[in-house]
């Protein structure tokens, strides 16, 4: 029943937010309709609601998108200066690197943050056994042990105490 | 004062996607190409949308300026993820001067 | 060699930049000629890439780039509609790059 609710306040919070019109028709129709997919498909996407009643994770989150925003600019920076420089100054390679999470979402959340922070994008997941295979622009080296630690270190607490 | 913010912010997304261009040109094999892509246009775009946003405020054009900027930033990782797996699955090798290939040692 | 090539390359951005702001043309027309050899490199890649893949990827930044080339048109012009196409667009490049992806796998669509 939970699960509902909350699938019912995200789409109607989405309705609003594409079309910003606060017209009565305009907000009977989306609170049909979102009655309607509450309804229909709210088991489906989240299987432990308890965790959006805890608001700790919340500042958590936003303690998170000041990281990720700052960490985005420096790699955009540090891209821009390996592709203009006219010796093209990079040292690719695939390198194999540790996680502990285990949720869906604190994967994919960690899979994308690599992939926008600087020099590092994700090729593949190993969920079982916890691995992740990452392509890096600048190999600084080559252990399982040192590349986590320079890589996934940083975020890989803060999505923690969010997901998990 | 708001415009002149916009017109900047406008003018470092065009400059990101321009780089990001020359990076899919410049750099030897796919995978380089699909950093320096995806990551500086993304940011770039993101750039122009957040210059929509100042320009207009928490107008219906601002709104809908940061649910696209958004979504992009949540879908352009996920499609690069899913090029990069294909693509080293269909059989393109990389650069030559590659370091290591631990993907391809554990497949 | 290659210094030369990058020389000659940074020859051509000045001058484009140049010639763009030295003729007499409106803001937005200023705007989408920046962003419209971004376009034209990427149609090159299109046109020499070696695999398969490295036309997908410069499809998808096209995708990309035109949702840019939306905003920039709604910057100037004050119409919401520019944004509601980019937004449309967004969803239909991600999902057309998605699947293409499955393809180059050598997997059919239901697995």
């Amino acid at each position: 029943m939970t699960s509902n609710i909350l699938s019912f306040l995200l789409a109607f919070f989405w309705w609003i937010a594409l079309s910003w019109t606060f017209n009565w028709q305009f907000l009977l129709v989306g609170l049909l309709v979102s009655l309607f997919i509450a309804w229909a498909v709210g088991e489906l996407f989240t299987r432990n609601p308890h965790k959006f009643k805890q608001p700790s994770r919340y500042l958590w989150a936003l303690y998170y998108l000041v990281v990720f925003l700052k960490e985005n600019i420096k790699g955009n920076i540090d891209g821009a200066y390996r592709i203009l420089h006219p010796g093209l100054p990079i040292r690719p390679g695939i390198v194999k690197v540790k996680t502990k999470l285990k949720s869906d979402a604190g994967l994919t959340y960690l899979a994308n943050t690599i992939t926008l922070t600087p020099g590092t994008f994700t090729m593949d997941v190993d969920q079982e056994n916890g691995y992740l295979y990452v392509h890096w622009m600048n190999v600084v080296t080559e252990d399982t042990d040192k590349a986590t630690e320079i890589i996934v270190a940083k975020y890989e607490n803060i999505l923690a105490k969010i997901f998990e | 004062m708001t415009e002149i913010i916009a017109y900047t912010l406008m003018g470092i997304g065009i400059l990101f996607d321009f780089i990001g261009c020359l990076g899919l040109i410049r750099l030897p094999d796919l995978y380089n190409r699909l950093h320096a892509s995806i990551k500086c246009v993304t940011f770039g775009t993101c750039g122009i949308m957040l210059g929509v946003f100042v320009k207009h405020g928490f107008s219906d054009i601002g709104i809908k300026a940061l649910v696209c900027a958004l979504f992009l930033l949540l879908t352009a990782p996920v499609s690069a993820h899913a090029i990069s797996r294909a693509a080293h699955l269909a059989g393109v090798k990389p650069w030559e001067k590659t370091v290591c290939d631990h993907y391809e040692k554990d497949k | 060699m290659r210094f030369l090539r990058w020389f000659l390359g940074l020859v051509i951005v000045v001058a484009v930049v140049y010639l763009n702001f030295r003729m007499e043309l409106s803001p937005m027309m200023r705007a989408i000629n920046l962003l419209i050899p971004s376009c034209f490199m990427c149609l090159w890649r299109i046109y020499k890439g070696p695999t398969p893949a490295d036309r997908i990827v410069a499809l998808d930044i096209i995708g990309i780039l035109i949702i840019g080339f939306c905003g920039i048109l709604s910057i100037f012009s004050n119409r919401v509609f520019y944004i509601e196409i980019a937004i449309a667009w967004a969803l239909q490049s991600f999902i057309a790059t998605i699947a293409l992806a499955k393809f180059l796998e050598g997997k059919d669509f239901d697995d």
